[in-house]
């Protein structure tokens, strides 16, 4: 790809963005590849060592908020024409509640993800908490020379330690998980307010 | 690594690499390739960050016909380069410290 081309499909895929912002990271980009040439590099080369546009698009997004989208979509927008706003005003019995309705299913689904993962953790503290009152209450057996009790409850203290931690370890990858799980999203919500306008 | 950990090292790299003389982004990375892989869109985010909390200040020469920012540190760069060494030389004796117990427990 020569750098005219990766300029143009870059400044094409971060439409939606502040103009000012755009113009700065093409800017910087065709800076790189300038330099790059003068260090020796073929111009495809040089626009090769950048990586992908897409990889480079994923990596500007993560650092814009998403409130920064919205805003220049809703700037961008144009006027609507009377007929429109008369179409959406009586269409709005039907539209506004099926919105609503796909928001709310949508942070339903947040919220029972991240319950599950608060209850797998509250699971692995109730074994926690019971690999530590197994052997208490089994001194308390000892006490009372209820000696098969006191080997019993030691030995359901000992099990449930073990799977505490088998817990706490799998419930650690499984919040990680969701927390990626979280940013992938966020980047698909973010990507749908980039890169349309040719397509517009 | 943590993520905020991360962050505060690489803005303090690329302060590193400015500190003697102004510098521009593609020697900022090369600068720092024998100790750090740095992607351009990571080290723009840092570049903007940084002059948004005016570490540094950003000035447009020509070079050969056309145009290439340059990037100098500021005074409160320099004072962020200083207690990042202070803060560090903490975490190596603590480290240090780390190391030798569990070398004498082995």
């Amino acid at each position: 790809m020569l750098k005219y081309e990766f300029l143009e499909l870059l400044q094409e895929k971060l439409s939606g963005l502040p103009q000012e912002d755009i113009d700065g990271h093409v800017e910087f980009y065709a800076e790189m590849i300038d330099d790059r040439i003068e260090d020796g590099m073929a111009e495809e080369d040089a626009v090769a060592a950048l990586g992908t546009v897409n990889d480079i698009i994923d990596d500007i997004l993560k650092d814009v908020p998403l409130k920064v989208l919205v805003k220049e979509k809703k700037k961008k927008s144009r006027k609507l024409k009377a007929w429109e706003i008369v179409l959406l005003v009586i269409g709005s019995p039907l539209w506004v509640p099926l919105l609503l309705a796909a928001a709310i299913i949508m942070l339903a689904v947040y919220i029972v993800i991240w319950s599950v993962v608060i209850s797998l953790w509250a699971v692995g503290a109730a074994f926690a908490a019971c690999a530590v009152a197994g052997p208490v209450y089994a001194v308390v057996c000892l006490v009372l020379k209820n000696y098969i009790a006191a080997m019993a409850v030691f030995g359901l203290g000992v099990c449930c330690a073990g799977l505490g931690i088998f817990m706490f370890f799998a419930c650690k990858a499984l919040s990680r998980l969701t927390v990626l799980l979280a940013k992938k999203t966020a980047l698909g919500i973010k990507k749908i307010f980039v890169g349309k306008e040719k397509g517009e | 690594m943590d993520i905020q950990l991360k962050r505060g090292f690489l803005d303090v790299c690329v302060l590193a690499a400015i500190k003697s003389k102004d510098s521009y982004g593609y020697k900022i990375i090369k600068d720092m390739k024998p100790y750090l892989e740095l992607s351009e869109s990571t080290l723009y985010t840092i570049l903007k960050r940084l002059e948004h909390a005016r570490m540094l200040t950003v000035s447009t020469v020509e070079h050969d016909g056309r145009l290439r920012k340059y990037y100098r540190i500021t005074e409160q760069g320099i004072k962020r380069i200083e207690d990042f060494k202070k803060e560090w030389s903490e975490m190596i004796s603590i480290y240090n410290f780390v190391v030798r117990e569990d070398e004498n427990d082995a």
